[in-house]
């Protein structure tokens, strides 16, 4: 079987040859990178422009963001039909190509985030090792938390009020530094999109652009999910442990959700919401007035094969819907859970509008493909590039914030930036 | 070792690591490949010469080991069916492999559709290959340089360095390349590089009973095909890409995809 041939339905005059190449995984790659880039631009509207009430959710949302980091490499590897080559990329990379770029802004966003962290993180580390080695009795994690704190350390000890604001300058520096670095992290996997010229969708210079918008928009909404739904799972551990040891704290001491939280950051939301549809919506009347050649082709994908997909999907559930429930008044909790969420299925379907829409054509213009998702995988391929493969890389940062944030804790945490 | 000693020995000793740096340059591979600047491989193909057969493709396959009844193919031939109501019927049955032995127009899915003769205008095929463009879009986007263009104009993929990311099967207008079924790279037609490059001709210009494909040299002026290319009206394929492609068709219809 030729590789695409098992998901891939052709319907009239396609190119022997053509196939829906990227799948599933490359969907989840511009969706998993805008959450890094969205989560980390987040956390710096607190650290560079002094937004005091996205204090709680800021330190939260960097450590996501360096959870999210290495899966957004993920569907990438699985992508590649030579994974075991991926590393030449970095090693020899061919300029001219937009995916040449990864290695290089990849790793100086990840060197940013990483150094960011240890700035925040730092005072923590201090204390909590010299908290620990005043201890006589440890448990077996607080044995193993003082080396591993001791080594991210690296000698810097030094807490004094003077040392500390040192520390925050230079979190405000990388934070800084991190916008434009984040941006462009997203940005270029708009233009390895949008600079295909072989493809009438996917060229517009538009698209690093929309890619963006769209990835903070996406960015923002995880991180409310995700900071909604990890202080409630707290409050439940919590009052499950206080039946067995009732001397911890009642859920009601705990620090629950704080709603003004919730509120200004969907504040943020909704303003890159806006610029994302203008964008999008620019781009899609553009394409209708000038109607080019590959226009025809073009109104019969947007507007037939995947109105669904398109405008019921994206535009009315992921967009319009979520717009309504965020901007009603007296904003409850909930509503804002359900409304980011309902955000967050709209940019995924932005993101496969994009990647499996831009192949729903043939390059003949005479001809359409149609992807069928596999989702009961039969062989290494159907599941890599399958729903599993895709359940898979949207699970792991889940999993891996759960261990990191057991050595950078993100809850509770008094002072501190 | 005073300063003065030092200095003097760092000098003997860049002058020393310079001499074969100069070494390398003169044995630029690009320069020695541009020894023979005189080369400059392209394609013509006549539209009118063509019945469809399918011995190119036939002949491509086995040439070059894609497998035989694999759906993907370095070469294939279209045809094109315009019918009264000026509409345009296009197919190409397994690339046309087996040529083409049914009336009825391939539309995908085991489906046909059936055009009546008295409804039909005009019907012809037209054989596609890889372009060989002068600005490919497939090399540019390589991001790891192992798709490359050859100083006589020929694009080629590496085998060993390709991490199969798919981006030049993206890239390219025409459709031509595909990933290889057993070695699970980027896989195209390189004009049947390993046999032009020993004297012969491509395997599918060999097949072709009717001399509707041909190759030859664009720097030599005396080339029957040169000849053809700068006397006679010919066109390429989606110039609007800007890729500069070097097959040049003899009696191109504007229905061609």
């Amino acid at each position: 079987m030729v590789h695409g041939e098992a998901w891939t339905i052709k319907e009239f005059f396609t190119y022997p040859n053509e196939y829906i190449y990227w799948t599933i995984q490359i969907v989840m790659y511009p969706f998993m990178t805008g959450l890094v880039a969205g989560a980390f631009v987040l956390s710096s509207l607190y650290h560079v422009f002094g937004v005091k009430q996205l204090k709680d959710i800021a330190r939260f949302s960097l450590v996501f963001s360096f959870a999210l980091l290495p899966v957004a490499m993920m569907p990438l590897m699985l992508h590649l039909q030579q994974p075991q080559r991926g590393i030449e990329v970095m090693m020899t990379p061919h300029f001219t190509s937009a995916i040449a770029a990864f290695g290089i802004v990849f790793s100086t966003y990840g060197m940013i985030v990483a150094a960011e962290l240890w700035f925040v993180y730092r005072q923590h580390f201090v204390q909590t090792v010299q908290e620990l080695k005043a201890k006589t009795s440890r448990t077996a994690w607080e044995s193993f938390l003082v080396p591993l704190y001791s080594i991210l350390i690296m000698g810097a000890w030094d807490i004094s009020e003077h040392a500390l604001e040192k520390d925050e300058k230079a979190v405000k520096i990388l934070a800084g530094l991190g916008i434009p670095v984040a941006c462009f992290l997203h940005g270029y996997a708009g233009f390895i999109f949008g600079s295909v010229k072989a493809n009438a969708l996917w060229m517009t210079p538009l698209m690093p652009v929309i890619f963006i918008c769209s990835a903070v928009v996406s960015g923002i909404a995880l991180c409310i999910v995700t900071y909604v739904a990890s202080m409630e799972l707290r409050k439940l551990i919590f009052a499950w442990r206080r039946k067995l040891n009732p001397d911890l704290p009642t859920t009601a001491e705990l620090k629950s959700v704080e709603l003004h939280v919730v509120t200004m950051t969907v504040k943020y939301l909704i303003m890159f919401l806006i610029l994302a549809i203008t964008l999008e919506l620019l781009d899609l009347i553009f394409r209708g007035y000038t109607a080019v050649k590959s226009w025809d082709i073009l109104r019969s994908v947007i507007y037939e094969k995947d109105f669904t997909k398109i405008f019921i999907l994206q535009y009315t559930c992921g967009n319009l819907i979520p717009f309504i429930l965020l901007l009603m008044p007296r904003l409850t909790v909930r509503r804002a859970v359900l409304g980011t969420m309902m955000v967050l299925l709209g940019v995924f379907m932005m993101r496969w509008n994009v990647v499996i829409g831009g192949q729903a054509f043939s390059s003949s213009f005479a001809g359409f493909m149609d992807y069928r998702l596999p989702i009961w995988p039969h062989d290494m391929e159907t599941f890599k590039e399958g729903l599993f493969g895709a359940l898979m890389v949207a699970v792991t940062p889940f999993v891996l914030f759960y261990f990191i944030s057991r050595i950078l804790p993100v809850f509770g945490q008094k002072g501190g930036h | 070792m005073n300063r003065r000693e030092f200095l003097k020995r760092s000098i003997v000793v860049v002058a020393g690591m310079a001499l074969p740096t100069a070494a390398l340059e003169l044995i630029d591979p690009k320069k020695l490949l541009a020894a023979k600047p005189e080369l400059r491989w392209v394609f013509l193909v006549d539209t009118y010469k063509c019945v469809g057969c399918g011995f190119c493709v036939k002949a491509c396959k086995i040439e070059n080991e894609v497998p035989y009844d694999a759906n993907v193919t370095r070469t294939w031939v279209e045809r094109y069916v315009i019918t009264r109501d000026r509409k345009t019927h296009i197919d190409t049955p397994k690339g046309a492999l087996n040529g083409f032995t049914s009336r009825k127009i391939d539309i995908g899915e085991g489906h046909t559709e059936d055009i009546k003769d008295e409804d039909i205008e005009q019907s012809f095929f037209v054989p596609k290959l890889c372009n060989q463009c002068e600005n490919p879009p497939c090399v540019q986007v390589c991001p790891v340089g192992a798709t490359y263009q050859t100083a006589d104009g020929v694009v080629l993929v590496d085998r060993k360095w390709c991490i199969g990311c798919g981006y030049c099967i993206m890239g390219c207008p025409y459709g031509v390349r595909f990933f290889h079924p057993v070695y699970h790279v980027a896989e195209k037609c390189n004009f049947c590089y390993h046999r032009i490059t020993k004297g012969m001709k491509t395997a599918c210009v060999d097949a072709c009973p009717f001399s509707a494909r041909r190759i030859g040299n664009l720097r030599d002026l005396n080339d029957p095909v040169t000849k053809v290319i700068m006397t006679e009206r010919v066109a390429i394929l989606k110039e609007e890409y800007g890729t500069k492609p070097q097959v040049y068709y003899l009696g191109l219809s504007k229905e061609v995809r």
